[in-house]
Formats: C-alpha cells, sequence, structure tokens
C-alpha cells in the first residue's frame, strides 16, 4: 500500500459515499470520534481554566463539599450524596446506551428500542437533577455578608455554619425597597434585595455572643475556613456594606464570585451536552421504532449517538471530579 | 471483526459494577476526608492524587468498554487518545503552573 500518495489511485481509502473505510471505521463513525477529540479539548480547556483559577484563589477558595449538601426533599446536611447518586443515574444510562449497542449487533430491534428509552429517561432525570442542584446553589442556604473590599464572611455557631435567618430577627429594617421600573428611573433594574440590610445583621451578631464570624480563607493545617474570634469578628463586620443571599453571576454566598461563574459555565456548558444528546437519542430512538435501521441492516447509528452519550457521561466523571471532589 | 456479533453483556455489566465502586469509594472517602490523606501529600494531598487515579481508571472503562475503543484500529485509537492526552497535559501543566505563580504573586498583596 503506498501511504505516501495524496490521491489514493484505486479507490481504496477514500471517501466515495461511504465505501471506503480508512482505519477500518466508517466516515460517520470516525467523524464522531474526531468530534469527540475536539470538544473533549474543549472541555479540558474549561477545566483546566477552573484549575488556574482555584489555584489562583487556592487559600480562599470554597470548599465543595460546604457548598453542595442538600438532597431533594430530605432535610439536613449531606456534603456530595445527591451529585452522587447523579452520577450513578449517569453511569446507569450509559450502560444501557451500551447494552443496547450490543442489542443492535445482534439485530434484536425491540431490545435496541427499550435499552435506548432507558437511556433517555436516564438522561432527563439527570437533566432535572441538575437543574434542582442550579436552583439550590441559586437559592442559596445560608446568607453571607461582604465587606467593602470584597471579602465574604459567614456566620458560624459551634463550629458549623448557620443561616442569617436563624439568628436575624424580623424583616428588612431600613425601609429599602427594590428599586422597580414603576417606582424608580424607568430605564434602570434591580435584582432582588436581599431580606436584611447589614445594620440588622450587625445588631443580631452583637446581640448573640454564641454566633461567630468566618472568613474565607482556609487554614492550610486543618483544611478549614478561619473562624475569627468575637472581637475580630466584629472589626471584620464593621467594614461591610452588603448582604448576600444565593449566588450568580455577580455575587456568591459561598465564597468567590468566580467558583459561582465556573459552576454555572461548566455544568451548564455539559447540561447543554446532555440535552442534545437526549435530543439525538429521542431521534435514533423513533428511527429504531420505524423499523430504519432493521431495513439498513445494521444499527450502527445507535453506536454513533452511543458514543457522543459516553462521551457526555465521560467528561461528567472528570466534572465530578474536579469540581466537587478535589 | 469475530467478536461484533456475540454478546458482551456480561462485561458491561462487571464493567458497571467496577465504576460504581469507584464512584462509591471516591464519594466515601470525599466525605469522611481522612486526614492522614487529607492534610499531607506530594503537591497536593494525597487523598487528591487518589482521587485523580480513580477518575482516570474511569475514564478507561468508559473509552475502552463503553465506547469500544479496544475493538478499533490500533491507529485510529491512537489518534484518539494520544492527541488528547497530550494536547490535554500540556493545557493543564501551563495553566497551573501559571495559576501558581500568580497566587504567589498576588496573594501577599491581600490582607485577611
Amino acid at each position: 500500500m503506498e501511504a505516501n500518495i495524496a490521491v489514493p489511485t484505486d479507490k481504496k481509502d477514500i471517501w466515495n459515499g461511504g465505501g471506503g473505510k480508512p482505519f477500518g471505521a466508517s466516515y460517520g463513525k470516525m467523524m464522531m470520534w474526531y468530534f469527540i477529540l475536539s470538544d473533549a479539548l474543549t472541555f479540558s480547556g474549561f477545566l483546566a481554566a477552573y484549575g488556574l483559577t482555584r489555584f489562583k484563589f487556592i487559600d480562599t477558595w470554597p470548599i465543595a463539599d460546604e457548598v453542595f449538601t442538600h438532597v431533594p426533599f430530605v432535610h439536613g446536611d449531606f456534603p456530595m450524596i445527591y451529585v452522587a447518586i447523579m452520577t450513578f443515574i449517569l453511569i446507569f444510562s450509559s450502560v444501557t446506551m451500551v447494552l443496547a449497542v450490543d442489542a443492535g449487533h445482534q439485530m434484536k430491534k425491540n431490545k435496541v428500542a427499550w435499552y435506548m428509552f432507558a437511556t433517555i429517561i436516564g438522561g432527563i432525570i439527570f437533566v432535572g437533577s441538575q437543574a434542582w442542584e442550579w436552583n439550590t446553589f441559586i437559592k442559596g442556604s445560608y446568607g453571607a455578608v461582604k465587606t467593602t473590599e470584597g471579602k465574604l464572611l459567614q456566620f458560624v455557631k459551634d463550629g458549623k455554619q448557620i443561616a442569617l435567618a436563624d439568628f436575624v430577627i424580623g424583616n428588612r429594617t431600613d425601609g429599602r425597597v427594590q428599586h422597580t421600573k414603576k417606582n424608580g428611573l424607568w430605564f434602570e433594574e434591580e435584582g432582588t434585595i436581599a431580606n436584611y440590610s447589614v445594620a440588622q445583621v450587625i445588631q443580631a451578631y452583637n446581640a448573640n455572643p454564641e454566633i461567630q464570624v468566618r472568613t474565607e480563607l482556609i487554614d492550610l493545617d486543618k483544611k478549614q475556613k478561619t473562624i475569627l474570634s468575637r472581637e475580630a469578628g466584629s472589626v471584620m463586620l464593621a467594614r461591610t456594606d452588603r448582604v448576600v443571599e444565593g449566588a450568580n453571576l455577580d455575587e456568591n454566598e459561598y465564597g468567590n464570585t468566580i467558583f459561582a461563574d465556573a459552576f454555572f459555565f461548566i455544568t451548564g456548558f455539559h447540561g447543554f451536552h446532555v440535552v442534545s444528546g437526549i435530543a439525538i437519542n429521542i431521534i435514533i430512538f423513533f428511527n429504531v421504532i420505524l423499523g430504519t435501521y432493521e431495513k439498513r441492516g445494521h444499527y450502527e447509528m445507535v453506536e454513533k449517538v452511543g458514543l457522543y452519550w459516553h462521551f457526555v457521561d465521560l467528561v461528567w466523571v472528570f466534572v465530578f471530579t474536579f469540581f466537587y471532589l478535589v | 471483526m469475530a467478536h461484533a456479533h456475540e454478546s458482551n453483556t456480561k462485561r458491561i455489566w462487571i464493567v458497571f459494577g467496577i465504576l460504581s465502586f469507584i464512584t462509591i469509594v471516591e464519594v466515601y472517602l470525599g466525605i469522611i476526608k481522612p486526614a492522614a490523606l487529607h492534610l499531607q501529600g506530594m503537591g497536593t494531598s494525597w487523598l487528591n492524587w487518589i482521587f485523580i487515579i480513580l477518575t482516570l481508571a474511569k475514564a478507561y472503562g468508559i473509552a475502552w468498554v463503553f465506547m469500544h475503543l479496544e475493538g478499533e484500529k490500533k491507529w485510529l485509537r491512537r489518534s484518539i487518545v494520544w492527541s488528547a492526552v497530550f494536547l490535554i497535559s500540556y493545557l493543564v501543566t501551563l495553566f497551573l503552573f501559571e495559576g501558581g505563580y500568580i497566587f504567589d504573586t498576588l496573594s501577599p498583596l491581600v490582607k485577611w
């Protein structure tokens, strides 16, 4: 075989409508692989950028298992449990996908259809879980205050973080109302304002001697956030100018704002992949039912969307490690 | 290829078992964070090294068995895996070094 000839003469290694198979792979399968390769590089770019940012703020980065502690329908503190369940769901839907491919090799149409169906359901459950996770993250659970120079202060009682609502009494007292188009400048809007004013929080802090202030700074010997003494806490609180509840692209009650940005960006981009994977799976599912691949004589399309679906799972394995575990 | 038409169902479930087991170990370690692994290490904590190695093991399982890289022609596999491995190692190395450098430069300027 003359591998160094640019224009093949024997039509053996050109893709003339699908006949030629370099590397023994069909055009579609090979291009799916190279698409996955480029997509993998995109995700690595995101995760590497996350790594850079985290290294840049290594002494103040939020501790993930203090951030993701909720499980739907259950009260209490369960670090990482729900993310682990989501990981299982995705791995399991990967298994049903590979079983569909396997059934396709044996030309068992009904089996392929059922496994595809299970895969789609798994994907939908995963995206739903991700949406719930986002909702919980955006709403926030504790609330914090921020100093003028952008340092975030949280509150702890007996070493455990407590919510503003647990020790600040009553509604917002400074009479501040949300700026809307109706009551203010018609061309400007304001997001939801916090439930409490800074003065109220400081007053409640002074009234409760058992409450302490926790800063973002990580104590490297214990790998835990630093808790300030009552006096040092008062000094820090005097420098605060706003209350932060929940997280968005501008503010984040869990710590560094860019942590929230990276969370939305990376899990959002992954979630987008899952959604498009579900859409493609649904199309292929209907093709299976209609007997398209039965007529074609092979189920290679199932194999190709399977590759994409496994890739989505593969990415999640890395997101799980680098966002939630490490 | 001969294996294309025989059923691999049993093997798939075994791999699923391994992947699940690894995930359980990861989550268990992530929750209890044993001090000996969490507070000491080389470069980063031992715990982080364990997480990274287990993650790579999972990725291998998914790519080789589920995505069926093991059955592809050697050079198709290499064109995919080698490209990814070399480019990503390069990218991550540069980025993490840079992040560490920015930290060394900027963090002394922040007073806590």
